[in-house]
């Protein structure tokens, strides 16, 4: 195929991908825009294995049967409640994939067969001229090198993640030293970068990278806790982007750049935006540590005596009377699959000429957008789910809020209390509303440790319980009344 | 060396316009965008399909090919089927 029309096809990929995002900017035509995406992507591949250089088929086709079937199947089996797990491994393999072609790409070049793992490791002449001639030689070396280190980071740490939203992995494990620890190991893998680029037959250095970097993922994201999630998704999702953007310079491909810097840049705004909305740097959740809170809060003294608890029946009756409601869903609503209920439950209010609308934190959930996704699921439409910023507003007009599994992000002290250790992140106001609603197991505390005086005001009640099951007993409560 | 002068203004460019367009995505869509971006950069099936299939490579290079053609061919397909049955959701009223 003459490399005029494959570079001119990839131009035409670059745009349908940017197309396909900008159908993504508005619910309607999202569907139209992920459809192009896949045409380009269609064109890219297909364009791609005309090419002369391909001689082989075989693998190609066991990768793609095998690829495609495992995606297929986790595209069309997976629970709307195990998202944040799917797009996990999704970053991991695109993370994999680059580092598997920086690999390739390098042992190519280098123009030895090894026979034997242990060949993997015998130095070999080589200069910069193997990769590129002149700068380019050592530009290409360094994008190696690069996307090895990424790539690697990206895998293994995507798959803590995935075994973190899974619940495979309970407990937060770390380097002894903490950020200390990491930062010796990013080092140490940046010199490795090093001496591949000044001596590009060192073999021992490419593995070295690999090693280190597989590490360094892992070490990463096994002291992050289940609710800083969201962050650490969207963060490798960015890597899995550069990653690729990356592997783009080594084979000096458009396409792999145009894509791989969407991906990246995508990534990297997610994170900001649930960085801001948990008013933490990305330092301090990566980092793993939250503000230590000046004075402690004794749990005790916030609660004692003045938590009102109440029976779904009770709060029926309230609802009879409400002509707003606002619903407020966390990641409990998604551990107790209780969106179809809740949607039930708003259907019953409406059915009664009741306003019902639901307030969604960004960070609500284990990764962004979680909530819209499964309220969607349930077929709320989505103009009712209402951003915290144009639903705070209207709190003081709700006569009930109902909150499903969300705590932290409704915690007053937020607001009121400095020095408390999430004082100044941006929450929901739930607490201006006439009447809150809390359904929750316990009064344990929520992610960030914190007592909330929120359950404890005279005109909050508690209904403890599982939320599916509690939210049920109201919706036929009241479709009784 | 034009080439590669070439190719970073391609990726700060792309760069640009990425935040451009990521920013005006709502948050309601922010989860299938994400699994709508792994699907773009399981674009890197590219460059797996020429190490997999060059036939004057090593065994080593193919079998690393063969990984990539698996993994990336998972984002794509997976990526773009599971953004569409989510945002088929969003898309009935």
């Amino acid at each position: 195929m003459n490399p005029t029309i494959v570079s001119f096809v990839y131009l035409v990929a670059g745009i349908l991908f940017i197309l396909g995002i900008k159908g993504m900017t508005k619910p309607k035509t999202a569907v139209r825009g992920n459809t192009l995406s896949a045409l380009g992507m269609l064109m890219a591949v297909v364009v791609t294995l005309l090419d002369s250089s391909i001689m082989n088929y075989n693998l190609i086709i066991a990768g793609v049967l095998v690829g495609g079937i495992i995606g297929a199947t986790m595209a069309l089996k997976i629970q709307m409640t195990s998202m944040p797990q799917m797009v996990a491994l999704l970053n991991g393999f695109g993370g994999g994939a680059s580092l598997t072609i920086a690999l390739a790409e390098y042992y190519s070049k280098l123009g030895t067969a090894p026979a034997s793992f242990a060949d993997l490791l015998t130095p070999v002449a080589a200069t910069a001229a193997n990769f590129g001639q002149g700068p380019e030689g050592t530009i290409a070396l360094v994008s190696i090198g690069l996307t090895v280190l990424i790539g690697a980071v990206t895998l293994t740490g995507s798959f803590v993640a995935f075994a973190k939203l899974q619940e495979l992995m309970k407990k937060s494990y770390g380097l002894p030293g903490g950020p200390t620890g990491n930062a010796i190991f990013l080092l140490a893998a940046l010199a490795a970068v090093v001496a591949l680029v000044l001596n590009p037959g060192n073999t021992v250095a490419i593995v070295s990278i690999v090693g280190l970097a597989l590490l360094l993922g892992l070490f990463l994201v096994m002291p992050i806790g289940g609710a800083d999630m969201p962050v650490v998704i969207a963060l490798l999702n960015s890597y899995s982007g550069i990653a690729a953007a990356l592997a783009g310079f080594i084979l000096g491909n458009t396409v792999l750049i145009v894509a791989g810097s969407l991906v990246g840049t995508s990534g990297l705004i997610l994170t900001q935006i649930m960085c801001v909305a948990m008013n933490r740097s990305l330092a301090n959740v990566l980092f793993g540590k939250m503000a230590e809170g000046g004075e402690t809060v004794d749990a005790d003294e916030i609660y004692a005596g003045k938590v009102t608890s109440a029976q779904p029946d009770e709060v029926a009756m309230m609802l009879e009377m409400a002509e707003r409601v606002v619903i407020v869903p966390g990641y409990g609503m998604a551990m107790a699959q209780a969106q179809h209920a809740v949607r039930e439950l708003a259907d019953a209010m409406e059915a009664r000429g009741t306003e019902v609308e639901y307030g969604i934190h960004p960070v609500a959930g284990r990764m962004p957008g979680h909530m819209n996704v499964l309220l969607a699921e349930a077929e709320v439409p989505y103009d009712k789910l209402v951003e915290m910023d144009r639903i705070n507003p209207t709190f003081e007009d709700t006569d009930v809020v109902i909150i499903i599994g969300a705590n932290d992000v409704t915690n007053p002290m937020a607001r009121e209390s400095e020095g408390s250790p999430i004082y100044g992140m941006p929450i929901l106001n739930v607490d201006k509303a006439k009447n809150v609603v809390v359904i929750k197991r316990s009064l344990s505390p929520g992610f960030a440790g914190l007592p909330n005086p929120l359950f404890a005001m005279d005109h909050t009640l508690m209904v403890y319980g599982d939320g599916k099951k509690a939210v049920i007993e109201m919706t036929t409560a009241l479709s009784q009344a | 060396m034009e080439i590669l002068i070439l190719l970073l203004a391609l990726f700060v460019l792309s760069l640009f316009l990425g935040v451009e367009l990521i920013t005006k995505v709502p948050p309601t869509l922010h989860t299938p965008l994400m699994s709508g971006t792994n699907a773009v950069s399981g674009i890197t099936l590219v460059g797996a399909l020429l190490a997999a299939g060059s036939d004057s490579s090593p065994l080593l290079v193919n079998g690393l090919g063969f990984i990539a053609v698996t993994l990336a061919t998972i984002n794509v397909v997976g990526g773009y089927l599971v953004t569409n049955r989510m945002l088929a959701m969003f898309k009935r009223k």
